[in-house]
């Protein structure tokens, strides 16, 4: 079962409830039994950096997130925080991140910015995506998604970026290698374009409609 | 193209329904608040605001069951106002998954609340509600608040954004439910104060007055109660939403 992954950082129902309109149930637990026999994953998550990574390490879920995502590469599709925390680290804290992808989180460069533009980058962007990602499958031309976010990823390698948008800089949206992918952006607070992405990560991945 | 956030703004009540007021008076039931949401998701509305006009004169609490069906039920970012006074209140009501709060009466008489909730979770979560009536002197800001708050509109904005609050929503009162369009002067003479988006309420009758609001106003955002949830000269309740293809004139007709 499509398994979203709880770890004390805010409403994940709206997550949930998007999936279910799609005709895809998902569960939403923080029990190591249940995330151990999910078909997908699912880590979402808005706060602080460190914050996650302490939760998943009290949740003792850091063993079982690491098999199910690098052994049995079950499809795994981070959300904003969630999104972050596969990467190595961020300036927004010191504790590690999942690293299983070569990429750090960094703070949006001010200086860069125009005086217009703020910190958080907060509201709905225009995003350019890789046409090759079965996420982003049928997408429109440029779909826009909603952004709440302080700090974005960097990644070494190009071949793992999967999104681009815009805020003073062009930056990057979105990661994904192999089975696991993370967008910076909210798909369950994006509407049409959020649905299809989570429709596409339900699909591709063949979670059967009803089984789903 | 550069697109601005249109946002409909409901209205509940103590017995959690979906009201519309004319001039903050003369309520009408539109019908149930869930019911709303699904139809603006459907529509693809940018963001919701969810105001409960009660809260904060009945001394009461946030409907807290409610606003977390609201914000699960939304397919868009959601912001909260009525009845908070507390840095507590609000943690509590940003998980239960709201993206912001909307503070009036208590950020303008304890600015504090706004300064402490900016730095626990953002400047993006604070979205500053300035009510503005205008009387024989001039505009005149509007609050519960029992002792009198000696400020301008404008001084109340600069304020907000001093203590952290990421937006501004300046809604007129004798506009609301009106349908006469938004106090353009008023809004621009706001939206020359402060450096954060500035989102029109209050009075919205069509597209026209989102362009005004943007194009003349200089504000960031628009928001729009009755427009959204009445047909008509009848004033039939009928939830609507602008089509993308009325949208895409929209902008078009601003980048020209």
């Amino acid at each position: 079962m499509l398994t979203i992954v709880d770890y004390g950082t805010g409403n994940l129902r709206s997550v949930q409830n998007m999936l279910r309109s799609l005709g895809v149930a998902a569960r939403i637990t923080s029990a190591r039994a249940e995330i151990a026999t999910a078909s997908a994953l699912i880590l979402p998550g808005v706060g602080h950096f460190d914050f996650g990574m302490r939760s998943l390490k009290q949740l003792d879920l850091r063993g079982v997130l690491d098999e199910m995502a690098l052994e049995k590469k079950v499809p795994l599709l981070g959300i904003c925080l969630g999104a972050q925390l596969l990467t190595r680290g961020s300036d927004e804290g010191t504790e590690p991140g999942l690293g299983w992808i070569a990429a750090d989180t960094r703070r949006f460069d001010e200086a860069r910015l125009d005086v217009s533009l703020r910190v958080p980058h907060m509201g709905w962007a225009d995003t350019e995506f890789r046409a090759s990602s079965g996420l982003f499958a049928g997408a429109a031309p440029r779909p826009r998604f909603y952004y709440v976010h302080s700090y974005h990823i960097v990644a070494d390698e190009e071949t793992d970026e999967l999104c681009h948008a815009v805020h003073g800089y062009r930056f990057v949206a979105g990661i994904e290698r192999g089975n696991i992918a993370g967008v910076q952006f909210h798909p369950e607070k994006s509407h049409r374009f959020g649905k299809q992405l989570l429709d596409n990560f339900a699909r591709t991945h063949g979670l059967a409609r009803g089984e789903r | 193209m550069r697109r601005f956030r249109i946002i409909p703004t409901l209205l509940i009540d103590s017995a959690a329904g979906l009201v519309k007021t004319v001039k903050f008076g003369n309520r009408t039931y539109v019908g149930d608040p869930i019911n709303a949401v699904r139809i603006f998701n459907e529509k693809g509305a940018d963001e919701l605001i969810l105001l409960d006009i009660d809260a904060t004169r009945e001394g009461r609490e946030p409907n807290y069951a409610l606003i977390e069906d609201v914000a699960s039920e939304a397919f868009m970012p959601v912001g909260y106002g009525g009845g908070i006074s507390r840095p507590a209140q609000i943690q509590r009501l940003l998980r239960c998954g709201l993206e912001k709060v909307v503070l009036s009466t208590a950020a303008h008489e304890n600015p504090e609340l706004v300064r402490e909730t900016a730095r626990q979770s953002g400047a993006q979560s604070v979205v500053v509600c300035i009510d503005v009536k205008r009387g024989m002197f001039g505009p005149s800001l509007v609050t519960g608040s029992k002792g009198k708050i000696k400020l301008s509109p404008e001084q109340a904005a600069r304020r907000a954004v001093e203590a952290g609050a990421g937006e501004i929503i300046v809604q007129s009162v004798d506009r609301d439910g009106t349908f006469r369009g938004y106090d353009v002067p008023l809004l621009a003479s706001i939206a020359r104060s402060v450096a954060v988006p500035v989102i029109a309420l209050g009075g919205a009758r069509d597209l026209d007055d989102f362009h005004a609001a943007v194009a003349d106003a200089g504000c960031s955002a628009v928001a729009a109660g009755s427009m959204f949830v009445f047909h008509g000269a009848a004033r039939g309740v009928l939830i609507s939403y602008p089509s993308e293809s009325e949208l895409e004139g929209l902008y078009k007709r601003l980048a020209a």
